[in-house]
């Protein structure tokens, strides 16, 4: 496992909003906002429900189940020195199917081998003492 | 998709711009973002016939990337700016800072107003590189996946708009050849190489579905016009160049920054779609009335959307749309008659309007259309932006 000084990517920084998700993360935990109210299913996280205005959302876990609603393969590398090893690698929009989207990587396939609506299931990754992130995989 | 607006746009040709003014583009200009910024601006304040002294108003927008309009005004030695105003925008903003201006008249806050861009877009700030890699905010759903770049972000829009409708890299490929023509015969752009379909294939791979010749120019320049009554456009130097219309929106889910777009409904759609009422029904036209068309783009899709979400062609027919030559100088809708931000440069879409209004003028030498009255600009790509209608 490295360090926070040793791993050079963007590093999420938790705030009164995301803090359950990232928290959920480091359990293996993919939580999405909940609307008690209306029934909404909210990613990203906000104080608010974005449907029905609602404040006090709940969390509840996701499946985890998803398809590939987009997607791009980056191969070149920015900044260089951070993903020269990573390229070429997939970043997508994931929709879970709870009707939420979320931007990941797809990993555990070649980046021709991702399609429209190709299924995903999450997995988990702990790059730093403090960070896990969720990424998808075939499913 | 419907209105958004409850009034509309009510100053039909009561404006004009009546003034224009540009750096050299460059890829490294050696120059402060202020020097770039006062000097385009003095040179608009001149082509209009004007002193310092006459301007009262001066709107800029940046990604803190550039000068401030307090600082402008004070190197131009405004005596008195009762409008000085940054919006902390990217290339929407582009034609809003315009229709802010008239708004500000309107509003008895100025006379006669500056906007402006100014950027080292190449030398200094880059803004297709890298973001903050502390990821706050909106970024901490996106930068942890290497998802960090504005080609990056607007590649996942075009791979939708792909899912959607189909698209060939040759149809990409076609604008950028198309705007290269154009360039060709501009003594301002930046690239005037000719460009082949063969190049373009040829060109590198960033990010798929873009290749390089997908991806607009890093520039270092400014561009600047003035902004001010018809009234008072009558007595001036140069013929004035009616604002007929504008608008700017987006729709309900324009994200928590600029790159945020993982709440947009759909993603082969962009704010054009939101925006095409209240602009044809500011101008009481529609999009056949349209002589030339300067359209956003700092990605080649950006314009195949535009021309969709416009209402120029149906939805996913810009490729053939485009493919049948309708947008090259001699079709029936001349498009980034300049080059465009992908060979032109990129002034974050300011140039645009520059263009336009030569054209309107029939200032445009070897590129000029025949003729032109009105014209199209745009700015803005993915969930958010703005566009007027000028006339002659
Ligand atoms: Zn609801
Ligand atoms: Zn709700």
């Amino acid at each position: 496992m490295s360090s926070v000084e040793s791993y050079e990517k963007p590093i999420p920084v938790p705030d009164p909003d995301s803090a359950p998700f990232w928290a959920g993360c480091r359990e293996s935990r993919l939580l999405i906002q909940h609307c008690e109210d209306c029934g909404h299913n909210q990613f990203p996280p906000s104080n608010l429900c974005a449907h029905c205005g609602a404040g006090g959302l709940s969390w509840k876990q996701a499946s985890g189940a998803g398809k590939v609603f987009s997607w791009i393969v980056v191969r070149h590398p920015v900044p260089k020195p951070v993903y020269a090893q990573d390229v070429p690698y997939v970043v997508a929009l994931v929709e879970l199917a709870e009707g939420v989207r979320m931007p990941s990587n797809i990993i555990g396939c070649s980046p021709e081998d991702v399609v429209a609506d190709m299924p995903v299931k999450v997995t988990f990754k702990q790059v730093t003492d403090e960070v896990v992130l969720p990424l998808f995989e075939p499913a | 998709m419907g209105s958004a607006r409850k009034s509309a746009y009510a100053l039909k040709d009561k404006y004009a711009i009546v003034g224009i003014g540009t750096t050299d583009y460059s890829a490294n200009s050696g120059r402060t973002v202020r020097a770039l910024a006062i000097e385009a601006s003095a040179n608009a304040i001149a082509d209009a016939g004007l002193k310092p002294a006459d301007i009262d108003g001066i709107v800029s927008y940046n990604f803190n990337d550039s000068a401030p309009a307090i600082a402008v005004a004070t190197g131009l030695e405004i005596p008195n700016a009762g409008y000085a105003v940054d919006f902390l925008a990217g290339g929407n903003a582009a034609n809003l800072i315009v229709l802010s201006a008239v708004a500000a008249i309107e509003a008895g806050l100025a006379d006669t107003v500056v906007c402006y861009r100014a950027m080292n877009g190449r030398s200094g700030f880059r803004l297709g590189g890298g973001r903050e890699f502390r990821a706050l905010g909106p970024t901490q759903f996106t930068a942890p996946f290497g998802w960090i770049t504005y080609p990056q972000a607007m590649a996942m829009w075009c791979r939708r708009y792909q899912v959607e409708y189909g698209l060939t890299p040759e149809q990409l490929g076609n604008v950028a050849v198309t705007l290269r023509e154009n360039a060709v015969l501009n003594p301002r752009a930046m690239q005037r190489k000719p460009m082949s379909m063969d190049d373009y294939l040829a060109s590198r791979m960033i990010v798929d579905p873009f290749r390089l010749y997908d991806i607009c120019l890093e520039t270092d320049g400014a561009c600047a016009v003035v902004v001010t009554t018809a009234e008072r456009a009558k007595d001036m130097k140069q013929k004035p160049v009616y604002i007929m219309g504008g608008a700017y929106g987006g729709g309900p889910q324009q994200g928590d920054d600029l790159f945020d777009c993982i709440r947009w409904p759909d993603h082969s759609k962009n704010y054009s779609h939101y925006i095409a009422e209240d602009l044809w029904r500011s101008a009481g036209i529609g999009p056949g009335d349209v002589d030339v068309a300067e359209i956003y783009d700092c990605f080649t899709y950006s314009i195949l959307m535009q021309l969709e979400g416009l209402g120029f062609c149906g939805l996913g027919e810009s490729g053939s749309y485009i493919a049948d030559g309708h947008i090259r100088r001699d079709g029936k809708l001349p498009v980034n008659t300049h080059g465009g931000l992908l060979s032109e440069g990129y002034i974050h879409g300011f140039n645009h309007v520059i263009e336009a209004v030569e054209q309107l003028r029939g200032q445009s030498g070897p590129r000029q259309v025949a003729d032109a009255e009105i014209a199209l600009t745009t700015a803005g790509a993915m969930t958010c932006g703005s566009a007027m209608i000028l006339r002659r």
